[in-house]
């Protein structure tokens, strides 16, 4: 315990501090104002994997560690598209996902917000349309904001979800 | 016969080191896998391709420090044709053999012919690999699969999936459990087939590492380098020391990436979110240091057919090699925490155990399979340069339970850390990238990866012109999964999602 405690102690606080020239930076501060706006409270963000290559899932994690610490900007990731905001959609849409993905999003209360993450999300990417896969997420769903990338890295996914927020003001 | 006659009689193979090639007969077919699990030997992976209106079952096995590919030339006399069946000596090929059937249309002589990687986005009477075009239009069947019941006095099914709730790849897991105890899982997978395979012969050769970079992102370097390293076999290709070098200090990255991510992971799942903060910062670190120094955070394109895309300069190698002493520094202090830590100690030990008998009889592979006492590592078994001069350490447990599979990531944390350092250190200058000519059509070229899961196997097959006839691309989750279903058995339900972390296997590597 003592070990523990001596460990948090010496790392201190890792998240980085809000304000500053950073563009990034700016992004986060103007998102928790955003989210207070739009919502009034905490967004909730519920992650769908539609047929990623989990590249993009890796980068999705990353948003939860202490630098970027999305939780501290009111932004959490919840375990049912019922108590969703906005949905998190990554990969091509694969068929095997495609009803999967359309029940999600049925279940989804309004805002239903949706985010399509990676050039996957967005284009179809390196895997296309085909037999197996229905290429962009927005060919099974409607998608307010694609967020290109391969993977996009958290600071973009967070301006991503940042959009999607704003434009329903 | 043993099976080192069998290897007597096989011819040179193009690409990884240590592998030969052998052309059998149906009845061959069967005798040479008794004798390699007479002798030890495992299975790494099972394939169908056609070349000249002639359908090919192959499979690739290893045994100790040499593999072979094996081919079975089916002469096919219409519909119901099979070839034998190997689920009753390597049981993991049970799943490969149905997705073949799924994809190619080939049928294997075992029981279950379920279809796996089909659900219902296309029809059964097509096979995407084979069959020209497009599948026929119309609605496609309902998709019914019929799951093995358990029944009894108060069991009762949990059913999960495909959409978890958390940020994870989708599957589905039918438990069947008494109260909290699970006495059966089975898995259903496929949800993130997207037909790569499929995708692999509308690409030429050159372009296709991007491809195979994607067929399980959170391995894209040691895909994009098994690739690499088949497609430069066949090709006949010498990359330039410094490209190998580069390319060994990526997977090394690769590998210390996604051990922080799951070690945090893992102490998180079992109740200690400060384990997931202080591991998921030292990823963070570990990405930017990468960033700079190699240009991306993650690695999916820095292998390319002839070396690597990037270079190293003297700045981004100072900053990796200071990082990889601070990552081995923090590892190790948070690691006895970890051990200390009374709550860890309880959840970690006994858990989703899986003992090696079970382990060798099953044949799990890669990280798992060193955690439960097979110790097995390309690296070392049938090294690639630069491998046989770092000369890595094998680490590996016999207990089998989630606290070995937690062991083994702190072990190999350390170990990538000084093989970061001594990269770094002797990393040879000149060119990193050499030009390929197309290879010659009707060659198959194979590539064989130790990636931080396991062996990661490909097989390239060229057609004319720079085109690809078949390429398959084999992740170790395909032997691991049905562990999985194992090491399940007898534990409480809530204990599923760390058992399930603890072996952290690809969907996307696997539904291809």
């Amino acid at each position: 315990m003592l070990k523990t405690l001596r460990q948090i102690a010496s790392i201190g606080v890792a998240t980085e501090p809000p304000p500053g020239p950073d563009e990034s930076l700016r992004v986060r501060e103007a998102l928790q104002g955003q989210i207070r706006a739009v919502l009034g409270r905490a967004l909730c963000i519920r992650h769908v994997d539609a047929g990623s290559c989990n590249g993009c899932e890796l980068e999705i994690h990353a948003l939860n560690n202490p630098l970027y610490n999305l939780e501290g900007l009111g932004v959490r990731f919840v375990a049912s598209p019922r108590h969703a905001d906005l949905l998190l959609v990554t990969g091509p849409a694969s068929r095997h996902m495609e009803v999967a993905l359309i029940r999600t999003y049925e279940a989804t209360p309004a805002p239903k917000l949706v985010v399509a993450i990676g050039d996957c999300g967005c284009t179809g990417g390196v895997f296309g349309e085909s037999y197996a896969s229905c290429g962009r997420i927005s060919n099974v769903i409607p998608v307010d904001v694609a967020v290109p990338g391969c993977p996009p890295n958290p600071t973009r996914i967070l301006e991503g979800i940042l959009t999607a927020v704003a434009q329903r003001r | 016969m043993p099976l080192r006659r069998w290897l007597a009689r096989s011819r040179e193979q193009p690409g990884a080191p240590g592998l030969t090639a052998l052309m059998v007969t149906p009845d061959e077919w069967r005798s040479v896998m008794e004798d390699l699990r007479a002798a030890g030997g495992r299975l790494l992976a099972l394939w169908a391709s056609r070349d000249g209106g002639v359908d090919y079952v192959r499979a690739a096995a290893l045994a100790e420090s040499q593999g072979f590919i094996m081919s079975l030339p089916l002469h096919r006399q219409g519909e119901g044709t099979a070839y034998p069946g190997l689920d009753d000596l390597f049981p993991a090929a049970a799943r490969m053999q149905r997705a073949i059937h799924d994809l190619s249309g080939l049928c294997a002589t075992d029981p279950d012919s379920r279809s796996w990687l089909r659900h219902s986005a296309w029809p059964a009477g097509y096979h995407p690999l084979t069959d020209p075009g497009a599948p026929p239009a119309g609605p496609a069947a309902p998709d019914h699969y019929e799951f093995v019941r358990v029944a009894g006095d108060g069991v009762h099914e949990i059913a999960v999936g495909p959409v978890h709730a958390g940020t994870i790849e989708p599957g589905h897991f039918r438990f069947s459990v008494v109260g909290e105890k699970v006495l059966r899982l089975e898995e259903r997978l496929g949800y993130v087939h997207k037909g790569i395979e499929q995708r692999f012969t509308q690409l030429s050769v050159l372009e296709a590492h991007r491809l195979a970079a994607r067929v399980s992102g959170d391995s894209a370097v040691a895909f994009s380098w098994a690739y690499a390293q088949a497609l430069e076999g066949v090709t006949g290709t010498e990359v330039p020391p410094r490209g190998l070098w580069l390319r060994a200090l990526c997977l090394e990255l690769e590998r210390l990436a996604n051990h922080l991510g799951d070690l945090g992971a893992l102490g998180n799942d079992a109740g200690f979110a400060f384990g997931l903060m202080q591991f998921s910062r030292l990823k963070e670190l570990l990405l930017r240091t990468q960033e700079q120094a190699l240009g991306a955070r993650y690695l999916m394109d820095a292998i390319v057919p002839g070396g690597t895309s990037c270079n190293l300069d003297q700045a981004g190698s100072e900053r990796l090699f200071t990082c990889a002493g601070a990552v081995a520094r923090e590892a190790a202090k948070l690691r006895t925490i970890y051990d200390e830590h009374d709550g860890l100690r309880d959840r970690f030990t006994g858990a989703g155990t899986v003992a090696p008998e079970l382990a060798v009889q099953l044949g799990l592979t890669g990280l798992a399979g060193r955690a439960s006492g097979q110790a097995f590592d390309l690296r070392i078994d049938m090294p690639c340069t630069p491998y046989a001069e770092l000369a890595p350490v094998k680490c590996s447990r016999a207990e089998g339970d989630v606290a070995a599979r937690v062991a083994l990531r702190f072990d190999e944390v350390q170990e990538s850390c000084r093989l970061l350092e001594a990269i770094l250190t002797r990393i040879p200058p000149g060119p990193w990238q050499t030009q390929l000519e197309l290879p010659p059509a009707g060659l198959l070229g194979a590539g064989l990866i130790e990636g931080w899961r396991g062996p990661v196997f490909v097989a390239l097959e060229t057609g004319e012109c720079g085109a690809i006839r078949r390429c398959h691309p084999h992740d170790p989750s395909w032997q691991n999964w049905p562990v999985l279903e194992h090491a399940v058995i007898g534990n409480i339900v809530p204990d599923f999602p760390l058992i399930n972390k603890s072996f952290n296997l690809s969907y996307s590597g696997h539904d291809l």
